[in-house]
């Protein structure tokens, strides 16, 4: 440098510091985030489209021709709205009464609610469906058996459409209940009570204000569950396939077990449910969007009296105390009952004297429980931290920075929202049989599938608390010398902790359980819990599944409470 | 026209709201919000509740709405009874929307999902089948109240879209509509800029007289109260500590709260040591003040005087002997008001502050002389 000309050295000095620019950690980092992040959301839809449209000869229609050509294609698409309208209406009916209840009436068992809003969340779906079809198989079905005396053999059952509406519509219920709760609170109790001085009667302020004006979270809520309900695998796979009742994911499933599977109708009938759900998202984010004109000035938080339930408070009780049953307890006793059993049967004074713990003793001796249990929280602790870290920048990428088309960044993470978890399993296996790097027949694409499903919940968490902190103590720190990365680590991450990590313990709840994605991905060795279960669903080893269930919600209750105290730990208890 | 009477109204003490509430939890304490309240509303006034936040205004006002139900007394409007919890009789609750009372909430409380005429024409729509009137007789009220209320142009739009001053004139128009016997006004000023508060308050009061309608009005604010009302109760934890017209609870203020809630005063306290009729002599560390009170106290009882700013005449020069009440002190800090002048004179250990006409302005450091006319200057018991 000091034998170099003063033009020569500034010139290299400029090159250097462009260069420099570029390698610095905050640029790498950024490129390296929004590649991932575009990475894990754009290829596998890429190869979907690719193998449903070409095969060897080119553009083709063929796995359209195949899969839309069957006679009985009409019936699937009937059965799949006829599931997921039923399905989302029940679930909205139910959670929206509860939430009423809970927020604005002097309803008794308030306790029961919490429970009953989260425990559900915490019972996989198949293993929900499992303790349902204990409960109400014509067969089998404990229910069937306590009422036979009165109403004769098989009065309910569970394998038809109505019973698919059924489970998977109590199965969604919590979720209804907790968006409607958030919608009645933040409603300016003024507004029902303005209605009441008028001279409205409870029946009017709830038909005329309360409702028009909650209609936006109704409609939002009915389309979310709508499109859930579609992209439920595990209660159409086990309840609907009994009877031969298809729907688009029970179908997909179908057609890659049937030999030869049919990738390309596979894919065809994925991008159908793609469109489908993709209707139902676009719908409910319009109608969202309007939903903000309603949002008004609120005045002092004055919580309003709760409305007097008088005689009917009884009634109301009952009510919350027979859907607590019928959610909660019901189903967890069902799982608990048929553990303890040999072989499973009604319960009986023979029954109970044959209990033991057998089955859990028997899961040690299976080497692939053990292998399943390690390879879920495996999974789900790698993929909720995966995702929390990569969304810490792609939130602050969003958020943050100027930098030109950050926008995308958050487009693509909510990509997979709209991807149902089978046609996101199907994407992958077609990305990763074609890939020369060995990922397919191993654990990571498992890891890979899990990641890219629950991004779009990872970036709205971060994104959430992102928002929260001033850019002042961001500046701030900047200001004070800090570099970009010294800010991310000092400042930045301290504060979005309490949001990272609910996201984390939500993703790893979640992962924890996951089916539908992995049921197309996994290979033997690399089973999950849910896997294992479903295997030994269809191999009839009741009682066996039943121990193995147990343990799996005991281990996620457990995780579920480690995390809610470490939580309140840091200051993220939510009320 | 309204008769409230020994009205009381409990909130569960803060424990007892954690969810995790036990049978031993009856024992708790108890928040009284409204501890025995009783006042009267003539026909056509107005009445204001006047105090600080968690004195109790709202919750009375709620219960006369009854959107709270009072743990016990007596509300009655005109013959018809609301509540009662009368020993002997049998208690009565009228339920809030049987009551036909008109109110105007804090926030407007506007229906946004509905237009303006339908906002108005709703409280005439809910009523009872038999007592509904025609859609043609609805039509031709609204339109009338939205013609008063200067809304009538405003009539198909949506009520989001009215400016701050039309919510409120909206809000008014709903409550009015159905021409009920008492109007319930709760802070409805508050959630306005400063200069549109200021034109709304006069509008307020010109309806209210106009249409005679008796009025409780709920404010923290003592300039609303004092510019609003026909009597104003000043509240304060729970309890009504004074009740009178504007006029004399600005001036005679019968405790130190009331003279520190409204408006700004100087407090010094002494010590009397002589009356000849009406006129105290009141002894205090800075020096002697006569004052003229009607109150009957005896010699040596612990005194606060109240000297308002514009009570208080700033001069450089001295008069001593010709009028009574002159201090001698310095001028501390001054600051410039635009329509008044306030000086902050140190007197011995007290620091008062003056207000007067911005053509009089002292330096700081100066020397001056304070001069009350005892006629003004107020007698407050200690409380």
């Amino acid at each position: 440098m000091t034998t170099a000309s003063p033009a020569v050295s500034a010139r290299r000095g400029a090159t250097l510091g462009w260069l420099r620019r570029l390698g610095t950690p905050k640029v790498i980092i950024i490129v390296v985030v929004a590649g991932l992040i575009g990475y894990l959301a754009l290829v596998p839809l890429y190869y979907l489209i690719w193998g449903t449209f070409f095969d060897a000869d080119g553009f083709t229609l063929g796995g359209f021709a195949r899969a839309y050509g069957d006679p009985r294609v009409g019936d699937m698409i009937g059965n799949s709205l006829w599931f997921a309208v039923g399905s989302a209406v029940l679930s909205l009916v139910v959670g929206t009464a509860l939430a009423y209840l809970n927020v604005r009436t002097d309803v008794p068992f308030k306790g029961l609610f919490f429970a009953a809003s989260i425990i559900p969340l915490i019972i996989p779906g198949i293993l929900y469906t499992i303790a349902w079809i204990f409960l109400a198989s014509p067969d089998i079905g404990l229910l069937n058996k306590a009422i036979e005396p009165i109403l004769g053999p098989g009065f309910f059952d569970i394998f038809t459409v109505w019973g698919m509406v059924w489970v998977e519509g109590l199965h969604l219920s919590p979720i209804v209940f907790l968006l409607m709760v958030a919608a009645f609170r933040s409603m300016d109790p003024s507004l029902e009570e303005s209605a009441l001085m008028s001279g409205a009667s409870r029946w009017q302020v709830f038909r005329r204000v309360t409702m028009p004006l909650t209609r936006p979270a109704i409609v939002a809520a009915v389309l979310v569950m709508v499109v859930r309900s579609l992209e439920s695998f595990e209660v159409p796979a086990l309840l609907g396939l009994q009877n031969g009742i298809y729907v688009f994911t029970s179908r997909i499933y179908f057609v890659l077990r049937s030999y030869p599977p049919d990738l390309a109708a596979a894919g065809a009938l994925a991008v159908g449910l793609l469109v489908l759900a993709l209707i139902g998202v676009t719908i409910s984010n319009l109608v969202g969007r309007s939903g903000k004109t309603y949002q008004t000035v609120t005045g002092k938080g004055f919580r309003p009296r709760p409305m007097e339930l008088g005689k009917w408070r009884p009634v109301m009780g009952g009510v919350i105390v027979l859907y607590f049953f019928l959610t909660v307890v019901g189903p967890l006793f069902v799982l608990l009952y048929t553990s303890l059993l040999k072989f499973y049967q009604a319960p009986s004074a023979e029954a109970f004297a044959s209990m033991s713990l057998d089955n859990y003793r028997q899961l040690f001796d299976i080497s692939d429980a053990m292998t399943a249990l390690k390879n879920s929280l495996a999974l789900g602790l790698g993929s909720a931290t995966l995702v929390m870290i990569l969304m810490a920048v792609g939130a602050w990428i969003v958020v943050r920075s100027r930098i030109p088309g950050r926008q995308l960044v958050d487009h693509f993470s909510f990509v997979p929202l709209v991807i149902p978890g089978l046609v996101l399993g199907l994407a992958l296996s077609f990305v990763y049989l074609r890939s020369p790097v060995p990922i397919y027949g191993t654990i990571f694409i498992l890891l890979i599938a899990y990641c890219t499903r629950y991004m779009p919940y990872g970036m709205r968490y971060a994104v959430t608390s992102m928002h929260q902190i001033s850019a002042e103590l961001e500046e701030s720190a900047q200001v004070s010398g800090a570099s970009w990365w010294q800010t991310f680590r000092r400042v930045l991450l301290p504060l979005l902790s309490p949001g990272l990590l609910a996201g984390w313990i939500y993703i790893l709840v979640v992962s924890f359980r996951e089916l539908s994605s992995s049921i197309l991905l996994y290979s033997p060795g690399n089973e999950v819990l849910s896997i294992l279960i479903f295997e030994q669903y269809e191999n009839g080893q009741f009682t066996v599944l039943a121990a193995l269930g147990v343990v799996m919600v005991l281990t996620l209750a457990v995780l579920v409470i480690i995390a809610y105290k470490l939580g309140a730990k840091v200051g993220l208890r939510q009320d | 026209m309204l008769r409230i009477n020994n009205l009381v109204k409990t909130f569960d003490g803060e424990r007892r709201r954690r969810r995790d509430s036990r049978a031993s939890s009856a024992q708790e304490a108890r928040v009284f919000a409204v501890n025995d309240v009783s006042f009267n509303v003539e026909n056509g006034q107005l009445f204001t509740l006047l105090g600080p936040s968690g004195c109790g205004k709202t919750t009375t006002l709620r219960s006369i709405a009854g959107l709270e139900r009072p743990d016990s007394g007596t509300i009655e409007v005109g013959d018809r009874v609301l509540f009662s919890t009368n020993e002997g009789k049998k208690s009565v609750n009228v339920p809030a929307n049987e009551r036909g009372l008109g109110m105007v909430f804090q926030s407007y409380a506007i229906w946004p999902h509905m237009s303006v005429f339908d906002n108005v024409a709703f409280p005439l729509q809910v009523k009872k089948r038999g007592d509904r009137l025609g859609r043609k007789e609805i039509s031709e009220r609204v339109m009338r109240v939205l013609e008063t209320m200067e809304l009538a142009h405003l009539a198909d739009r949506q009520a989001t879209k009215l400016s701050g001053g039309q919510q409120q004139r909206l809000a008014l128009a709903r409550a009015l509509v159905i021409e009920p016997p008492l109007l319930l006004l709760d802070e409805p000023l508050s959630n306005l800029d400063a200069k549109l508060r200021e034109s709304l308050r006069y509008e307020l009061k010109r309806v209210q007289r106009e249409l005679g309608i008796t009025s409780v009005y709920v404010t923290h604010d003592q300039v609303e109260a004092l510019a609003l009302s026909n009597a104003i109760a000043v509240m304060r934890n729970g309890n009504i500590v004074q009740l009178g017209r504007p006029r004399d609870i600005y001036e005679n203020p019968n405790c130190r709260f009331v003279a520190e809630f409204i408006g700004t005063s100087n407090f010094v306290s002494g010590n009397v040591v002589a009356k000849d009729g009406d006129r105290y002599t009141v002894n205090t560390i800075d020096g002697q003040l006569a004052l003229d009170s009607a109150m009957s106290l005896p010699l040596g009882t612990d005194v606060i005087v109240s000297v308002r700013p514009e009570v208080l005449e700033v001069s450089t020069t001295s008069r001593a002997g010709e009028v009574p009440n002159e201090w001698k002190g310095t001028v501390l800090t001054r600051a410039y008001l635009g329509d008044s002048l306030d000086h902050v004179v140190g007197v011995g250990k007290h620091e008062l502050r003056t207000r007067g006409n911005p053509s009089t302005s002292i330096e700081p450091g100066t020397e001056v002389y304070l001069r009350m006319d005892p006629a003004k200057l107020v007698l407050v018991p200690v409380d």
